[in-house]
């Protein structure tokens, strides 16, 4: 393939990707996640903020480990002291242990006890109000077009939203810009010391948006994520195909 | 400016009310009638009964004499008390300041009223039909005072209309029960002969005192405006109110929509001049049959915004009723605060917990959820885990005390802590094995014990043992047991790790 032709090419996947809602990041982008490995999965090498995404979730142990990923990754857009929406339906998070993730509790609001419906159309609502940081939302069925829906507001506001989906009946299609599954690790103890050291968690890409879903083992240390030395998963496109 | 008060006397307000529910009985002649000492006394009497020369505090028996087809119920004495509220609320739209005159009176301050209706005449005339159409009787007086309309009212005999400070010659004429005295002094003028209010009006004040006592100088005065008169009206009225009638009812919800936004337009102007904000306000709709129909909503923050209070009155707009019609639409805000223009400016585009648009979003949110969902913590000052966040009261509640982090602390924290049956080696070591929800854990690594006792000044009960574990799969868990192992101990499950 001629150079020409790759230009061509790689001008058409980013007008692609705006056209998608994926707008471009400026270059001085402010968010800095520390990804490391991740980030190669991703468009444009860089997490799509200002997008939905999705996480599936089996048990409360899930849940747990879900809610401190999406923890560390909120910590970093409410770093110019922004205000995070939690919508949480049945679990209870306990606000004080968010510290240990980087993010001010005081500065979280929850929103509990709704129903499907109202959680959606709070949701939508949330996601419209520029100026915030994350919005978090556990709900457990999404369909197509309410996850339009929610897609079209973070295209106009820029904020980024998380849908934690417990137990969800389907793996249905949405417009999520990605889907994930955080599971527990064992912790890696430090040399040979007993006893629990960081929280550790197999990382599982399912699908992204014109990127390439994989697993990495993170574990999350002093305030960044550590990489272990385990080979990065691909995914093959059969299994992509299954996930849908 | 000169204050003038309007009188309403409803001359059969128990026998009118009983007709306009049963329009039947509109030219029967029907008394109401309790039991006292072992005879029926009559109690309410209707027109066409007083026709027959029926009267009150009659004996039923001695009435059903002179007119043997007299019907008659029992008097249940409730409705009035009640029927009178309700009466004085509708009449909140010919005066902000109603006062019910128990038994059967209402009393109107309609200073600067009545150039609304076109002049006092007009005023009553409107009034009188309105309630002749709901099948009230009344009788009506207008004066300076209250006393003296009240006089005018009931024994006025063609002028209903006293122009101001024409009071006192409008007085001497009636009896002395004009004055609202009590029974045993208008006893006692009678006794002496003084049956008009002319014949002892002009009495020197120190005669009148050793004879009647203080309460018919009272009285005096309060007729000739000499003493100003307290009253509490049915409806406190509101400094930040705005009123809207309408010529013809309002039964559409665009209709409703407009007044909404017609009002909310005058009231914001006004709170803006002053840099208030509104936090909680009331729109009611007054339905021409007499029912109110009211929603409400509140503001986090102090607001003028009308696009932003549209929104939140929008929410609710569905339970109006407007049934036959909304004459008189009124909002009101029962609580404002101070909400200076110039922070608008400054906090716009920031995305803080004091950010305005963030505060319009709380409040869309509240009122279409309702209040209670939304919660935001802030640290506490204990170190049982159940008590160590606390609700925050407001949005902008500064937080105190630092965030403790010196332990680890679950992500998820179980609401009650759930039983699990464990293996544990004595006295103190972390469980070798849990079982929860029919699963068994097998605990590879853990951390602790993190004694926390119990806070006796606030609970009774036992200190708990919390350990960290880790199952083979690596998933982690905030365990303790409560007390210690030597006497009755029970494990549980407080929490997930991430």
């Amino acid at each position: 393939m001629s150079a020409e032709r790759r230009n061509i090419i790689s001008q058409l996947q980013r007008d692609i990707l705006s056209l998608q809602g994926l707008k471009r990041l400026p270059a001085d982008n402010k968010f800095q996640f520390g990804l490391g490995p991740i980030k190669d999965a991703f468009p444009d090498n860089c997490f799509p903020i200002g997008a939905v995404h999705e996480f599936i979730t089996a048990g409360a142990e899930d849940a747990a480990a879900t809610g401190g990923f999406i923890a560390c990754l909120t910590a970093t857009l409410m770093r110019n002291s922004g205000v995070t929406v939690w919508i949480n339906s049945s679990s209870a998070i306990f606000p004080p242990a968010l510290k240990a993730f980087g993010i001010e509790p005081d500065r979280v609001i929850f929103i509990s006890g709704l129903n499907q419906k109202d959680s959606l159309w709070v949701m939508e609502e949330t996601l419209k109000c520029e100026g915030l940081a994350a919005v978090i939302g556990e709900i457990k069925d999404v369909d197509f077009t309410a996850s339009r829906r929610l897609q079209l507001a973070v295209e106009q506001s820029r904020v980024t939203g998380f849908i934690i989906r417990q137990q969800p009946r389907v793996a249905t299609i949405n417009s999520c810009v990605s889907r994930w599954k955080i599971t527990s690790l064992p912790a890696e103890p430090e040399e040979d010391l007993p006893g629990i050291v960081h929280p550790r968690w197999n990382v599982e890409l399912l699908k992204i948006r014109n990127g390439k879903p994989g697993a990495w083992q993170v574990t999350w240390a002093a305030g960044h994520f550590e990489f272990g030395a385990s080979p990065v998963i691909i995914l093959t496109a059969e299994e992509n195909r299954k996930i849908g | 400016m000169q204050k003038r008060f309007l009188t309403i006397w409803f001359r059969y307000l128990k026998t009118d009310w009983l007709t306009r529910r049963r329009p039947a009985l509109v030219h029967t002649p029907f008394v109401l009638a309790a039991p006292d000492h072992g005879r029926m006394i009559i109690t309410a009497v209707n027109i066409p009964a007083q026709k027959q020369g029926i009267n009150r505090d009659m004996v039923l028996a001695d009435a059903r004499a002179i007119y043997p087809s007299l019907q008659y119920m029992e008097d249940k004495q409730e409705p009035s008390g009640k029927l009178l509220q309700t009466i004085a609320a509708w009449c909140i739209r010919y005066s902000p300041w109603v006062v019910a005159d128990p038994p059967d009176g209402l009393i109107l301050d309609i200073t600067g009223c009545t150039h609304l209706w076109g002049g006092e005449t007009t005023y009553l005339t409107s009034i009188i039909n309105r309630f002749k159409l709901m099948g009230y009787t009344v009788r009506t007086g207008i004066a300076d005072t209250i006393g003296a309309s009240w006089a005018i009212a009931r024994f006025g005999k063609d002028n209903f209309i006293v122009e101001t400070g024409q009071q006192e010659q409008a007085l001497l004429d009636l009896p002395a029960s004009a004055l609202r005295l009590s029974p045993e002094i208008i006893e006692r003028l009678h006794k002496l002969g003084l049956r008009e209010t002319g014949s002892f009006i002009h009495m020197p004040r120190s005669a009148l005192r050793r004879r009647f006592g203080e309460e018919l100088l009272q009285r005096i005065d309060q007729a000739l405006g000499n003493k100003e008169e307290i009253t509490v009206p049915v409806l406190q009225p509101e400094p930040w109110q705005e009123r809207l009638p309408c010529l013809e009812p309002i039964t559409t919800r665009t209709g409703i929509e407009i007044a909404l936004q017609r009002l909310l337009e005058s009231l914001c102007k006004r709170l803006q001049l002053q840099q208030k904000g509104l936090r909680v306000a009331c729109f009611k709709c007054y339905r021409i049959d007499g029912k109110t129909q009211q929603i409400e909503t509140g503001t986090n923050r102090g607001s003028y915004k009308v696009s932003h209070l549209f929104k939140l009155f929008e929410l609710k707009l569905d339970t109006i009723e407007p049934d036959l019609g909304i004459e008189l639409f009124v909002l009101e805000a029962s609580k404002v605060e101070d909400a200076p223009a110039t922070q608008e400016n400054l906090w716009e585009g920031t995305c803080g917990l004091a950010d305005i648009k963030f505060s319009e979003l709380i409040d869309r949110i509240e009122g279409k959820i309702g209040a209670g969902h939304i919660h935001r913590y802030l640290p506490d000052e204990h170190y049982w885990p159940e008590r160590s966040v606390k609700p925050a009261v407001t949005l902008h509640e500064k937080i105190t005390m630092a965030w403790n982090t010196d332990r680890p602390r679950p992500v998820q924290l179980l609401s009650i802590p759930e039983p699990i049956q464990v293996t544990a080696p004595i006295p103190d070591y972390p469980p070798m094995n849990f079982r929860y929800k029919q699963k068994l854990h097998t605990v590879k690594k853990a951390d602790g014990p993190e004694r926390i006792e119990a806070e006796w000044w606030l609970q009774e009960g036992q200190h708990r043992d919390y350990y960290v574990v880790e199952d083979a799969e690596g998933q982690r868990y905030w365990l303790f047991r409560s007390g210690h192992y030597e006497e009755g101990h029970e494990w549980f499950i407080h929490g997930f790790f991430a």
